[in-house]
């Protein structure tokens, strides 16, 4: 008969600088988080001191009137008509991304040219966004002038619409891959058709995640000024654009083009302007986030996690 | 070891009606995944009202012979089936058939409870409503929730999400949902086999239950399920092609229960039984 383990509390006893590196691992880590919220918050720290003077004093005249060529009156009422129509032109175009996901996802089958398409809208997500907008100048405010008015609202929407709509596809692809298949089954299994299948089963649960990715889309695209600039915004236009139509047609501008136009002006008359735009934008950006947060969470409590 | 407990489990008093109708008459059945031929040259004779079970070690091709009988391998893009599977006397293969049809009339439950992420309710009634079904609903749903024997455990919470329920209600779950729409067949996929032995015991009282209303096939590992529920037993193994060098599955011996697990004409099912092998 074996004698019984003995077990001494030496063999089992914590021992000093056994996990060096872990624990070297961990502070990289910390350091890393410290370093990028760091960064991020002293961005918009910098932002909100520069603005603080213009918004505190006067916000409601900031965000109500039409830029001015007197500091004291300049707003951006204008930029933010442009980037709310220009989300609206965006979010219109959300469906053909999130059908493309759907079809290459559920029905294209795995052949070199659905692959070829799939590579292809990988590709397309990484192109520099002033190529979109030379595109955009060329197909949407050019060839199709005599639909969208030239350099219009229209023409922006349509060219910020394309350039996220790679993004949109690869993310809402990506959700209606995680969707686990043991659902599909199940569906098919009680004779559900295709379509019964992706309406009921793929698409809900998908949509919380596809939401994500089409917020990341729309905050991507209203804080691009380079193809408005492209396209050919203008930094405030004086016409009566009275009604819809003229305004989807005719001169337009949007936050990210009065940004560039009140950090061009001279800093001693026109301190805080930039900033207090870019803070707008911001808080644009913010409230859409938080209507998807919203969205989501009510969706996800509606599946049932 | 668990031979000679098999062989008591295995009841064989009562006689097999042979003649009972052939739900399922399988002449040939091949399965290919790609060039890979999964399963070879099945012949079998499902009858009517019997619980049959598929064993044999893993990857022997049970399930993939079990999913041809509601044609779930269309779903896989690779999966080509050959040979015919008659259903009551139609090739379920002939081009004229519709495989959401044939999904009606021929349930499936799954290897891992697969609720769907919504009520109870609305999972049980989900088969019915794709069926176009908009009356009734609630007797439907009470009366495949009671045979599976659910009701009473949730007929107060029907409208609570399906997926805070134990493993074993989801499977029960599962099993109403697919009773839901009226089949004639369930085929049941390994059901138990992520289920703790008290819930795999209820699942088993439950398929002797229904089993004088649905003919029930069911793909299991563990050879006492399938000494204690089954009526005729198709011991499957999987063997290496002389040619090819790959796995191939094939149906080495399908008889009576009883007479699969006390005295089988094939030595590998004597080996498999005894637990000499897989």
């Amino acid at each position: 008969m074996p004698a019984p383990t003995q077990i001494r509390l030496d063999q089992l006893r914590r021992r000093k600088g056994a996990d060096v590196f872990g624990q070297v691992f961990l502070l990289l880590l910390l350091t890393s988080v410290i370093v990028a919220f760091a960064m991020v918050g002293s961005v918009i720290w910098d932002v909100l001191v520069e603005a603080w003077d213009l918004i505190s004093h006067d916000i409601w005249n900031f965000v109500s009137s039409a830029s001015s060529s007197e500091a004291s009156k300049a707003g951006v009422a204008q930029g933010i008509r442009g980037t709310l129509m220009i989300a609206g032109i965006v979010i219109l175009t959300f469906p053909i991304g999130i059908g493309s996901a759907i079809y290459l996802e559920e029905y294209a089958d795995d052949t070199r040219a659905s692959r070829l398409i799939q590579v292809t809208v990988r590709n397309l997500a990484g192109v520099p966004s002033i190529v979109y907008g030379l595109l955009g100048l060329a197909v949407f405010a050019k060839s199709l002038g005599g639909l969208t008015g030239g350099s219009s609202v229209i023409a922006a929407g349509l060219t910020l619409a394309v350039l996220v709509l790679p993004v949109v596809v690869i993310t809402a692809a990506e959700a209606i891959r995680a969707v686990p298949s043991s659902l599909r089954d199940g569906a098919y299994g009680l004779g559900a058709t295709q379509w019964e299948v992706v309406k009921t089963q793929v698409v809900p649960a998908a949509l919380p995640s596809i939401l994500t990715g089409t917020v990341l889309a729309i905050a991507r695209a209203l804080g691009e000024a380079a193809p408005l600039l492209v396209i050919g915004a203008v930094g405030f236009y004086t016409t009566g654009n009275n009604d819809f139509v003229e305004q989807l047609q005719g001169a337009f501008t949007a936050l990210p083009m009065n940004i560039a136009n009140f950090a061009r002006l001279p800093a001693d008359t026109w301190r805080g302007h930039a900033a207090a735009a870019s803070l707008v934008l911001l808080a644009l950006v913010f409230m859409i986030n938080l209507v998807a947060i919203i969205a989501r969470s009510r969706i996800s409590k509606r599946l049932g996690r | 070891m668990t031979g000679p407990n098999i062989r008591s489990l295995a009841s064989s008093s009562e006689p097999l009606d042979d003649t009972a109708d052939v739900v399922f008459e399988v002449e040939g059945l091949n399965v290919l995944y790609g060039d890979h031929r999964a399963v070879g040259d099945v012949d079998i004779t499902i009858r009517e009202r019997e619980i049959t079970a598929f064993i044999g070690p893993s990857g022997c091709g049970k399930s993939t012979v079990l999913r041809c009988f509601n044609r779930m391998n269309d779903l896989i893009d690779i999966a080509r089936v050959e040979g015919s599977v008659k259903y009551h006397g139609i090739d379920l293969y002939d081009p004229q058939v519709d495989p959401v049809a044939v999904r009606r009339r021929i349930g499936m439950v799954f290897q891992k409870p697969n609720p769907f992420p919504k009520s109870i309710f609305d999972n049980v009634a989900y088969g019915p409503r794709v069926g176009g079904q908009r009356s009734g609903l609630d007797e439907v749903v009470e009366r495949s929730l009671r045979s599976a024997g659910l009701w009473e455990e949730v007929k107060d919470r029907l409208d609570t999400s399906a997926l805070g329920m134990s493993g074993g209600q989801q499977q029960r779950l599962c099993i109403a949902r697919a009773i839901a729409v009226n089949p004639d067949v369930l085929l049941m996929d390994e059901p138990c086999s992520a289920l703790d032995p008290i819930a795999t015991g209820r699942i088993e009282e439950l398929m002797k239950e229904i089993q004088n209303e649905y003919t029930i096939v069911i793909v299991t590992h563990n050879m006492q399920q399938a000494a204690r529920v089954s009526d005729r037993t198709a011991f499957f193994t999987a063997e290496v092609d002389a040619h090819s060098g790959q796995r191939r599955g094939k149906l080495v011996e399908f008889n009576e229960t009883g007479t699969i697990f006390s005295n089988p004409d094939d030595e590998r099912t004597e080996a498999y039984v005894t637990g000499r092998f897989g």
